[in-house]
Parts: C-alpha cells; sequence; structure tokens
C-alpha cells in the first residue's frame, strides 16, 4: 500500500513538472528567425562560392539541410565556432584551406589596362564593379567583399587584390604579447634634438 | 634618442607580484619562530626543505611547459606555497611527507591548471589535505609544547628515523578537545586545553600568526574583509553554543586560538587567486570558511578544518563571485550571466 | 534647486575607486605662462576633434592672414580650422598627426611668414546682446572644441533642445592627471578673462548654478578664481585630489551625486561639463573675436631644462617645443602627448600640437621607466577596488585576452574610460587598457564588418534577384518567338529521318566521347596509368563526333528541305567570336611568353596559327550558312547539333585545361612526369577552341579541379596538391 502511494505520489508529480515544464517551454518560447537568417547572418557574406554553394544565403539552406557547417573559408574558425553553437553541432575543422591571414582585401582593376569586357561585372557576385561594355570598369572599394571571384575570368589580367591600408578610423591597439613579454615597441626618431 | 611607445598609462605604482609573495614571507617568521621553539627544529627544517623542493618542482614543470623558468620563478609565488605548506605540517614530519605534500601541490594543484593566476585550489591547501588523507598517522603526530626536542632529535625525525616517535608525541588542544567534548570532568583535566588563555602552546602560535598577519594588513598586502569574517563567523558561531553547553563546545576565544585559526585567516584564506574577488565577495566567501571550520572541528571528523573549509570555498568562489558583481556606473543593476 | 537646499552645507559625494599618483606638478608650475614659439612651418591637421574632418577652403600657395578661416566644418558635428599666423600654404597632405597609431592623415602644412599679420576680428565685448543662437554659431566658426579632452566639438554640446533644464554648469578646472598644470597657471593668471568666459557659458545654457571645480592641491588657483568670481555667484568648489577626479563621469558624481547612464549624455540629468580651458577660449572667441588658433601647453618631464606652460600656437610641431624648452637628449625615453595616465606615446616630433594637446611630456626613462614584463594575474582585485567605473578589471582582462569580446561587452567594457587606474596598481604589470583597447577595436571591427556583410547580403540578392528576372524576361521572350514560329512553320516541323538519324548519332558519339573524357579525367585524378590510353580513346571518339557533326552539317546544307533554325546563326556566331576570343587570348599568351623568354613560345605560335584558321573556317562556315539561311526555314528541335557542338568544343577544352594545371602543379613540385603531361596537354589543345586558359592563372588554385566554377565545391578531401602533383 504505501509503496502504490510512493509510486502514485511521484506519477503525480512527475505529471505535474510535465505540465509545469511543457506550459512554460510555451509560454517563454523564443521566437527566433528562422534557423536559415541565423545561420545566413553568421556567414560573413563574401558570397565567394568557396563553399560549393553559389553564395552565403544558399549555403545556410545547405547548412540547415544537414550540410557540413565548415565549408567556409573566409569565415574560418569563428564561424564555424559560431555555428556550432548556433546549432549545437561539434566543432569541426576547416574543409578546405583557410584564407590566407586575416588581411582584407579588395579588387582593383589598373584601369589603363581595362579593356572593358564586362567579363568581371558578370562575376561580381555583389555588383562592387561598375562600368559598361567597351568602357574602362571600377570597383567600389566599399562594397567589395574581397571574394576574389572577378580576378580570373579578366581576360587581360587587370584585377589586383590588393591589401587595405588602416585608417585613422579603423586603426586598433594590437594585443598585447601577453605574460612574459614587455609591452613596448621602439621608434627609433633620428630628428630629435 | 630613442623612443618607447607604450599603451597609457605611462607609469605604474609600487605593487609588484614579487613584493607582495616577499612581504608575505616575512609575515610568516613570527609564526614559524614561535613553532620553532615550543616544537623544535622540525619546523625549519621543514620549511628550508619545501621550499629546495617547491623551486625544484616548479622549474622541472616549467621547463616541460616550455615557459621561462627564471621569470616564472621569480615571482616567489612556488616559495610561498612551500611555506604554507611547511607551516601547516607536523614538526616531526619526515622528508618524504613534505616533498610528496610540495609536489603535490606545485606539480598537481598549481601548474597543472596553468600556473599561478589559473589555479581553482589553493595549492598549499590541496597538498595538505593530500597527505592528511594519505598519511593521517604521520599528519597528525604533534609534539606537546614546551618540550622542544634537540636539533639531533628533529633531524633525526626528518630523516625518517623512527626514534620511538609514538612516546614523543602529544595530542593538541583541538584533538584532545575532539576526544573529551561532553565529558566536563575529563575536560579539565586535559593539560592541554588550559593554556594562558586558550589551548595550551597553540595560543601563542596563533598570536604569533595574527601579529604577522596584521602586519600585512598595515602594509596593505591583504585587506581586512577576509580574516575579520572568518574569524567573526568562527567565534560568532562557537559563542551561543559555548554559552549553552560549555561542557561540550568550546569557547570562541579557543576557536580563535587554535590549530590554524589565525594562519589560516591571515595566510590561507587570502590567497587571491582561489578567493573571491569582489570585496562583498570575499566577506561571504571568508565567512562560510568560518562557519565550516566552526561545524567540522565540532562535529566533523577531524579535529581541525581549516584546509577542507578553504578548498569547499575555493569550490565556491566562481559562484560566490557571479552573484556578488558590483553594479556598474550608470548602470542601475549588476550584469549576470555569462553573456556573449 | 530650492532656496532650502542652498542654504544647507552641501554634501560631498565620492566616486568609486581612483589612485593617488604622485603629482609631479611642481615641474613646470613655478613659472608663469610664456609665449610658444614661431615655428617655420604650421602643421594644421583636419581631425583636431571629434568628427568629420574639416574640408580646406584654401589651395596649396594661398596666403593667408592669422585667424583666416583655412578649413570649414564639413558636417553638424565638426569644426573648422583657423591659419594661427600668417603665411603661405605649402602642403595639403597627409603627414604625422597626433595619433597612437603614428599613421599619417590629411593636414594643411602653412610656412609662416614671421609678420603674424592678423585678419580682421569681429569682438563682441557685449555678449548678451546677441541672441543664443548667434553666439552658438559664433562658437562654432571659432572652431573651438573641447580642450580638455576628446576634443569635442563645443557648440553641439551648449546646443540644447528648447525644453531642456539644465541644473548645473560645471567647470572641469580639477586637472588630476599627474604633471600637468596647463589650467592650473591659466587659472592663476588669467582668472577674470576666465570668468568672462564662465558667464557666457552661463548665458547660453542658464544652469540653476554654476560650479567651478578644482582640485585642493591648486590652492593659488583657487584663491584667484575665488577673488575673480566674488559676487558672481559662480561657485568654486574644490574637490579632493584624487585620479582620476577630472573624468567627465566621475567628476558630475563628485559634484552633484549622479550618475550619468550608461551610453548617455551628462545633459539628460541636467548637467553640462565644460573644460576651463574651453571656457577660456570661449571668452578669446566671442569677447575679442579671436579664433581658437592657440592654446596653453605644459612641457614637462626632466628631459626639459626649461619646463613650464607655454601659450603655443596650434599647429607647432612637438619638435619646436621641444626645442623651445630645451630638452636634453637622453638616450632612452618616451615622448607622451597629454597626460602620462591617460596621454599616448607620439611617434614623430613633427606631429603637431593641436586644439586637445594639454602637455607634452619629454621623460627619460630613468623618470618614466621601461614597463615591466607582464606577468600571470594572481587576481589579487586591486584593479576592480580602484575602477571609478566600478567595473571588474580582471574579469575584462581575462575575456579580452581569451577573445571573448562578447563576454568582455557583457560586462560592460565600453563603460571603461581608460583611465589607467587598473594599469597602475596592477602588480603583475598587466598593461590591462591595451587589452580593453584592443577588445574594443576588436568590437568595431566586427560591428563595421557585421556591417559590411549585411550590405553585401542585400546586394547580393538584389542582384540574383535582378537576374533571375532577366533570365525570366528572357525564356518569355523566346517562348513567344518560338510561339510564333511553330506557327508559321507547323507543317513542315519534323526533320527528315536520315537526319534525326544522323543527330542521333552525333549526340550518341559526343556522349560516348564525354564519357570517355570523364572516364580519363578520373583515371589521372586517381593516377591510374591507363589514363593516357584513355585519352586517346576519347580523341578517338571525339574525331568520330567532329566527322558525324560534319556530315550532319553537309546533310542541312544538301537538303533543300532541311530547315535550318534560326538560332543557328547566333550559335554560328557565337562560335566564330569565341573563336576569334580564343586566337586573341592565344595571341596575348604567345606576348607574354615571348616577353617572360620562356621555351614554348614555338608551339604556342602553332597553337595560336591553328586557332587562327579555326577561327577563319568558322567565319567561312557562318558565311555559309548565313548565305543558306534565307532559303531554308527553321526547325527548333535542330538546336541540338550546333549545342552539342558547342558542348563538345567545351568539353575538349575543360580537358586541355585540366591538363595544362596538372602540368603547372607538377612543374611547381618539380615532379618528373613533366614532360609527358606537357605532352598530354599538346594533344588536347587542338580539340580545344577556346585556349584562352593558356594565359598564365595567376593563383593556382589546387581545388579547381574543374577550371569553371559552376559546381564550386571545394577541393574534395583526397586532392591535395602534392597527390594531384604525384598521380598527374
Ligand atoms: S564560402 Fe564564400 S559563399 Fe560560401 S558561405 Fe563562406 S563566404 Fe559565403
Ligand atoms: S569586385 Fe571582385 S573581389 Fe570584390 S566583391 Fe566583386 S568579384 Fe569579389
Ligand atoms: S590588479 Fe592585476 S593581478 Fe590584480 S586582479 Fe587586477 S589584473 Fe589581476
Ligand atoms: S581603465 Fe577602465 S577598467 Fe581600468 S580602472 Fe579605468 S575605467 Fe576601470
Amino acid at each position: 500500500m504505501t509503496i502504490l502511494i510512493a509510486v502514485l505520489a511521484l506519477l503525480a508529480l512527475a505529471v505535474v513538472f510535465g505540465a509545469l515544464l511543457g506550459f512554460a517551454s510555451e509560454k517563454f518560447r523564443v521566437e527566433g528567425d528562422p534557423i536559415v537568417d541565423q545561420i545566413d547572418a553568421l556567414l560573413p557574406q563574401t558570397q565567394c562560392g568557396q563553399c560549393g554553394h553559389p553564395g552565403c544565403r544558399p549555403y545556410a539552406e545547405a547548412i540547415a539541410e544537414g550540410e557540413d557547417h565548415n565549408r567556409c573559408p573566409p569565415g574560418g574558425e569563428q564561424t564555424i565556432q559560431d555555428l556550432s553553437d548556433l546549432l549545437g553541432r561539434e566543432v569541426l575543422p576547416l574543409d578546405g584551406e583557410a584564407d590566407s591571414a586575416d588581411v582584407k582585401k579588395v579588387a582593383f582593376i589598373r584601369e589603363a589596362e581595362c579593356i572593358g569586357c564586362t567579363k568581371c561585372i558578370q562575376a561580381c557576385p555583389v555588383d562592387a564593379i561598375v562600368g559598361a561594355a567597351r568602357q574602362m570598369h571600377t570597383v567600389i572599394a566599399d562594397e567589395c567583399t574581397g571574394c576574389d571571384l572577378c580576378v580570373e575570368p579578366c581576360p587581360v589580367d587587370c584585377i589586383d587584390m590588393i591589401e587595405v591600408p588602416p585608417t585613422l578610423t579603423t586603426w586598433g591597439w594590437s594585443r598585447p604579447d601577453g605574460v612574459g613579454k614587455t609591452p613596448e615597441r621602439l621608434i627609433n626618431v633620428v630628428n630629435l634634438r | 634618442m630613442n623612443l618607447i611607445s607604450v599603451t597609457s598609462p605611462h607609469t605604474t605604482g609600487p605593487s609588484r607580484t614579487q613584493r607582495v609573495m616577499a612581504q608575505v614571507l616575512l609575515a610568516t617568521l613570527p609564526g614559524l619562530a614561535v613553532l620553532c621553539g615550543l616544537f623544535g627544529w622540525g619546523s625549519l627544517i621543514n620549511v628550508v626543505w619545501a621550499c629546495a623542493a617547491a623551486l625544484a618542482c616548479e622549474a622541472a614543470v616549467l621547463r616541460l611547459r616550455g615557459k621561462p623558468v627564471g621569470f616564472h620563478l621569480a615571482d616567489g609565488s612556488a616559495l610561498v606555497t612551500a611555506v604554507l605548506l611547511a607551516l601547516a605540517i607536523p614538526p616531526t614530519a619526515p622528508w618524504w611527507l613534505t616533498l610528496v605534500g610540495v609536489g603535490f601541490a606545485i606539480i598537481f594543484a598549481k601548474q597543472l591548471y596553468g600556473g599561478l593566476g589559473m589555479n581553482p585550489f589553493n595549492p598549499a591547501m590541496a597538498g595538505y589535505v593530500l597527505l592528511l588523507i594519505s598519511f593521517p598517522v604521520d599528519m597528525t603526530r604533534w609534539l606537546p609544547p614546551f618540550e622542544a626536542p634537540d636539533l639531533a632529535t628533529s633531524l633525526q625525525l626528518f630523516l625518517g628515523r623512527d626514534h620511538g616517535i609514538d612516546a614523543l608525541t602529544g595530542a593538541t588542544p583541538l584533538d584532545s578537545l575532539r576526544t573529551w567534548a561532553g565529558d566536563a570532568a575529563a575536560l579539565a583535566a586535559q593539560p592541554a586545553l588550559h593554556g594562558t588563555f586558550a589551548g595550551l602552546g597553540w595560543e601563542w602560535v596563533n598570536l604569533a600568526f595574527l601579529a604577522g598577519g596584521l602586519w600585512l594588513l598595515w602594509r596593505r598586502v591583504i585587506t581586512w574583509h577576509i580574516p575579520a569574517a572568518l574569524l567573526g563567523a568562527l567565534a560568532l558561531c562557537a559563542l551561543p553554543f559555548w554559552l549553552h553547553d560549555s561542557a561540550r563546545f568550546a569557547s570562541p576565544l579557543f576557536h580563535l586560538f587554535s590549530g590554524a585559526a589565525m594562519f589560516g585567516a591571515f595566510f590561507i584564506a587570502t590567497d587571491p587567486v582561489s578567493a573571491a574577488t569582489s570585496r562583498t565577495g570575499r566577506l561571504i566567501y571568508a565567512a562560510l570558511i568560518g562557519v565550516l571550520i566552526w561545524v567540522i572541528r565540532s562535529f566533523g571528523g577531524y579535529p581541525d578544518a581549516m584546509a577542507f573549509a578553504v578548498l569547499l570555498l575555493n569550490l565556491a568562489a566562481p559562484t560566490i563571485d557571479y552573484y556578488t558583481q558590483p553594479r556598474s556606473y550608470g548602470h542601475s543593476k549588476p550584469k549576470r550571466g555569462i553573456g556573449g | 534647486m530650492s532656496l532650502l537646499s542652498r542654504l544647507l552645507p552641501r554634501r560631498r559625494f565620492d566616486f568609486h575607486g581612483g589612485i593617488h599618483p604622485p603629482e609631479r606638478k611642481a615641474l613646470s608650475n613655478g613659472t608663469p605662462i610664456r609665449p610658444g614659439p614661431m615655428p617655420a612651418q604650421l602643421i594644421l591637421p583636419l581631425t583636431m576633434h571629434i568628427g568629420a574632418p574639416a574640408r580646406p577652403l584654401v589651395q596649396v600657395g594661398d596666403r593667408v592672414l592669422k585667424g583666416e578661416k583655412i578649413a570649414e566644418a564639413s558636417g553638424p558635428v565638426s569644426v573648422p580650422v583657423h591659419a594661427p599666423s600668417s603665411g603661405v600654404i605649402s602642403a595639403i597632405e597627409p603627414r604625422p598627426i597626433q595619433h597612437p597609431s603614428g599613421l599619417d592623415a590629411p593636414c594643411i602644412v602653412l610656412d609662416t611668414d614671421g609678420e603674424d599679420r592678423w585678419t580682421a576680428l569681429h569682438p563682441h565685448p557685449d555678449f548678451r546682446a546677441i541672441p543664443r543662437p548667434e553666439l552658438l554659431a559664433l562658437i562654432r566658426e571659432a572652431g573651438i572644441a573641447g580642450l580638455g579632452g576628446a576634443g569635442f566639438p563645443t557648440a553641439i554640446k551648449l546646443n540644447l533642445r528648447d525644453n531642456q533644464r539644465i541644473e548645473q554648469l560645471i567647470l572641469n578646472a580639477v586637472e588630476c592627471e599627474p604633471y600637468i598644470t596647463a589650467d592650473d597657471r591659466l587659472m592663476r593668471e588669467r582668472a577674470p578673462a576666465l570668468i568672462r568666459g564662465i558667464e557666457i557659458l552661463r548665458y547660453l545654457v542658464q544652469p540653476a548654478e554654476t560650479i567651478v571645480a578644482i582640485e585642493d592641491n591648486k590652492p593659488e588657483a583657487i584663491a584667484a578664481m575665488r577673488a575673480a568670481a566674488e559676487g558672481t555667484g559662480i561657485r568654486i568648489m574644490t574637490v579632493p585630489t584624487k585620479y582620476p577626479s577630472g573624468g567627465e563621469k566621475q567628476l558630475i558624481r563628485l559634484v552633484t551625486g549622479k550618475e550619468v547612464r550608461s551610453g548617455g549624455i551628462p545633459a539628460e540629468i541636467g548637467v553640462v561639463c565644460q573644460n576651463i580651458g574651453t571656457a577660456y577660449a570661449v571668452e578669446r572667441a566671442v569677447v575679442h573675436g579671436e579664433p581658437l588658433i592657440r592654446r596653453i601647453t605644459t612641457l614637462t618631464g626632466e628631459a626639459f631644462t626649461q619646463p613650464g606652460n607655454v601659450e603655443t600656437l596650434i599647429g607647432t610641431p612637438v619638435q619646436a617645443l621641444l626645442e623651445a624648452g630645451g630638452v636634453t637628449q637622453p638616450h632612452r625615453g618616451r615622448l607622451i602627448m597629454g597626460g602620462p595616465m591617460m596621454g599616448f606615446s607620439i611617434d614623430h616630433p613633427m606631429s603637431p600640437v593641436v586644439k586637445t594637446s594639454n602637455c607634452i611630456i619629454a621623460a627619460p626613462l630613468t623618470e618614466l621607466p621601461e614597463p615591466a614584463p607582464e606577468q600571470s594575474c594572481i587576481r589579487c582585485g586591486a584593479c576592480a577596488d580602484v575602477c571609478p567605473a566600478e567595473l571588474l578589471p580582471q574579469q575584462l582582462y581575462w575575456y579580452s585576452k581569451a577573445g571573448e569580446f562578447d563576454r568582455a561587452r557583457h560586462y560592460n567594457l565600453l563603460d571603461c574610460i581608460e583611465c589607467g587606474a587598473c594599469s597602475y596598481v596592477c602588480p603583475s604589470n598587466i598593461p590591462l587598457v591595451q587589452y580593453y583597447r584592443y577588445a574594443k577595436a576588436e568590437l568595431r571591427k566586427q560591428a563595421a564588418e557585421h556591417q559590411k556583410a549585411d550590405r553585401a547580403r542585400e546586394r547580393f540578392e538584389a542582384r540574383t534577384a535582378r537576374i533571375e528576372k532577366e533570365k525570366a524576361e528572357k525564356e518569355a521572350r523566346r517562348q513567344a518567338r518560338l510561339a510564333a514560329n511553330r506557327v508559321k512553320q507547323a507543317p513542315d516541323a519534323a526533320a527528315p529521318p536520315a537526319q534525326a538519324d544522323l543527330k542521333k548519332a552525333v549526340n550518341d558519339a559526343s556522349a560516348a566521347y564525354k564519357t570517355a573524357v570523364k572516364a580519363a579525367k578520373e583515371a589521372e585524378a586517381s593516377g591510374a596509368d591507363n589514363a593516357v590510353a584513355l585519352r586517346a580513346e576519347a580523341e578517338r571518339l571525339k574525331a568520330h563526333a567532329d566527322a558525324l557533326k560534319a556530315n550532319l552539317r553537309d546533310a542541312k546544307a544538301a537538303g533543300p528541305a532541311a530547315p535550318a533554325h534560326d538560332d543557328g546563326l547566333p550559335a554560328l556566331k557565337k562560335a566564330v567570336a569565341d573563336a576569334s576570343a580564343a586566337y586573341k587570348a592565344a595571341v596575348k599568351a604567345m606576348k607574354d611568353v615571348e616577353a617572360g623568354g620562356d621555351g614554348d613560345i614555338d608551339a604556342l605560335r602553332a597553337d595560336t596559327e591553328r586557332l587562327k584558321a579555326e577561327a577563319d573556317r568558322l567565319k567561312a562556315a557562318l558565311r555559309d550558312a548565313k548565305a543558306a539561311a534565307p532559303a531554308v526555314v527553321a526547325a527548333p528541335v535542330q538546336e541540338d547539333p550546333v549545342a552539342a557542338l558547342k558542348k563538345a568544343v567545351a568539353d575538349a577544352s575543360s580537358a586541355y585545361k585540366a591538363a595544362v594545371k596538372a602540368a603547372k602543379e607538377a612543374e611547381a613540385s618539380g615532379d618528373g612526369d613533366l614532360d609527358a603531361l606537357r605532352a598530354e596537354a599538346e594533344r588536347l589543345k587542338p580539340t580545344g577552341s577556346k585556349p584562352n586558359c593558356v594565359t598564365p592563372r595567376r593563383r593556382p588554385r589546387p581545388h579547381h579541379h574543374q577550371p569553371h566554377r559552376q559546381p564550386p565545391r571545394l577541393r574534395p578531401p583526397a586532392m591535395t596538391r602534392s597527390k594531384n602533383a604525384t598521380s598527374a
């Protein structure tokens, strides 16, 4: 009899808590963006196609459908980490080689050599190149994502990927070297009397 | 001219980790002196041996981890660990006991967690607890005070030659209290319990550590929060029970001046690495240590409890920190959670 | 402010933390303010303030007078720049400026003529006669930006919303940083002018009370100000010496007990805070009509033989001030603009003094020694004890160091005022402030990247949508045309059976060819030794398909009933265009190679010749087809042969490209089969009609096994660079 009561009591408790939990999860549910949007928000939007999809959004869709989330070289480790956090998946090593270093690059057209073939315009996924047929073209550096998709199609090879130099607004202090190091930079000043 | 370019500030205060550590070491001297006076050379031998062992262990691990050995040894934290552990170990301890304790403290409790600043537990206390659990007999062989053996005997003990050591040992005040608690007549018959104002001999040890601790306070090496909260909580717990049943529970004064109370309050619990960080957090942290000490002393299986209490609260320190975040300027509430 | 609270003694407030670094003010506060040097060149950065850079109004070669406006404000948050002396504009170009980065920024360079001739000034001694908006405009036009701190345009801070009530106007004369004595000397020597300036600010802001806060380590300044403020109702308040009580937020707390909301501005809580130096600049601008062209700067540090305060022209190179102060030459040292707690090292002594430069410190290492190496944080909590923003600096440090910037932000990193108190007390010499600056810069970078990513996404989506639309339109047009054709040619839509057979044969042949090519490629990739044989087979098949195609063409041309469809012509035209493009590319490649003096030049030339021939042949075909076209009619089904042809051509050229690539990789890795591969490439080449891949590829990409990006999967895991090279 006592056992029965105990069992019943436990059962009742289980039911009550289950109901509470269910209620809470309904009541406090976070109405998030659809998962594809959330994934897309984490991708770097370079639109370079290195993940095997024609752009970041299609890759986001593919990830949502189960594709591995480690195929975006421009995003690098950080993006993989963020995606793993979002999706609750394991952190995978980057599939493919990392984009060479962190230096931001933008395309630059040597305009004197441009023959105006429009091939780069067709290649650019973000319409960052302006120009018309047989006119010289130029890159809107601010809009260029540095995907370098325009470099190959150019028949006269007049597109370079150049590093973006720091400006007063983008410059920032670097990380100190850490324990055991003196945080100091030596400047040699010659004309100081 | 060569200029150096550094982030501001371009000037720094006088406080240095090395200096902090050196001052802590200096402040232990009165305690060490009294220990030696009461129990012979054993403690001094322990301290010297422990320091050597600690430096060797630390250097070895640093080399294995590929860190600059000299740079890290110079911060003095290994020495502090060694000295604190050696002071806690009975003066009768053989060399291997100290070695095991120090080795564990330095290698496992400190370096394997990433070295200074990364260890969640107080290394000295971790080493102490390991010894206490593994070698309970060796770790409880205290000598009766005022009967200090000569240097030769101490050395023999250190080398592990058992000179009828059991004949030499005597119960500490806390041991006696444990054994006879509840029996008023027996308690009255215990000489260890009746010193000048607290447990025989140990009152002086504690007084010496109190003096060292006060010096640290005065030098601003530590703040008052942890010692005050710890001792206050210990005394406050003891008071009502002692008033209620003095045959079973010891007086607050006895608690404050027995065992490792002062030593722990000023030298162990104040270890900043493993303590809580904010001021409120430190008050809570230390008060809980005080409560735990009293509980374990009064009801637990061990006569003294500093090491256990400190380690338990080390575990709780992150949680305490979490709930004692300060409210920042311009915010109405403290920030909680891990963010991100 | 009720009368009662006015009468009651004021409560003293305090802010959390703070430190007491050695003041070292005696170095420079003993001598009166001296006039600064007249340098040969003045360098005027267009960004001396927070906000948009000013826009130059002058050109190189222009002659300007002292006080003339040479650059105008370029937006609401911006201030103009004036010529600090008369002379000639010698350059407008990037120069080293007052910035810790040591980067150059656009500056107007003025070669002084030594005459120091003023332009016409418009003083307004009776400022109360001027309506407030005009007064504000005057202040803005005088180029005044906060002289004590970051250089925020003063007129903006004074421009309140209509319904805004200001309780306290606080004049920040605290000067809590060690070493600096500019405000101290200013107050001692020019208190009446300062009080006039404060009266102007009062008139603009209409506060319930006006407080000048001075640290109690400047008794002479306090006395001078008290005397000057007599009877004006301006309160001179002493605050205890503690760094950083001069921080705006800390001072507000200290004076009023109120706190500025995180991310908010003081005006929200009814407080306006101005630097005392700004009040002086306002007085000069309004009462004397002088724009902001000079300021008081402290020259201090043990390297100066004559330290003290100078009234220096803005734009004076630091070099000139060092000379004026008689800097001896220490072997190594620090050159700091600003105070020792929050100033920054300057990389270049030709950096100019700007509106915000209140101090130049030249200190040998004996005075400000090299920082000690960073040690491990021992969590001592000293930093939290002194943080005036009540943060947990060590927590922020752990997060910043570990790169967890979001967490650092969660713990209010952005409320850190970078005062340096934490670094000052840290026993482990951790450059905490640098960690915070680094973390803040990373957060800024992340935000910028995020913004850019959003824009890229929008643009990408817009482009995708546009392409879709274009495609849809094209498709619609094609359908319409097809429908029209079908109506016209319905009776004889079907091709003659013989031709249908032929077509099928062609298709089969090209399919076979494709399979063969594929097999060959796979074999190559996996390094099978029958790759060459497979290639040969593919070649054979290709020849076969070509022959069949030729037959088909003949049949089409021959059969009068055989309809040549109208799509054929454009396709042929395209083929011709492709061929000539290929030819051109080949010519270019050839030239490149010639220039580079490479060996294959003969092969390339032959190739080029061949391409030209092919292009000519195709052109001829086109001509023929055109000639035939009028006579024949189109059937849609017959798009096929040409498409197949084109496809075959494309396949062949991809095969060729792959081969070339393999050859290059092999070359790069110095592999032995190079000759075989080259031969293979050569062999494949004649079938390709688009050899623009002969142009050297700038960036060999191992994962682009297929030269086209259509299926741009990353390289399959097994195909690494070396594998390719050895297998090929
Ligand atoms: S690889 Fe390129 S296209 Fe793919 S998700 Fe990353 S940035 Fe976007
Ligand atoms: S310009 Fe070139 S590199 Fe830049 S986004 Fe467009 S295609 Fe990519
Ligand atoms: S002052 Fe330095 S060592 Fe102490 S807690 Fe702060 S960062 Fe760590
Ligand atoms: S620099 Fe930032 S964290 Fe450090 S004391 Fe100042 S406000 Fe606090």
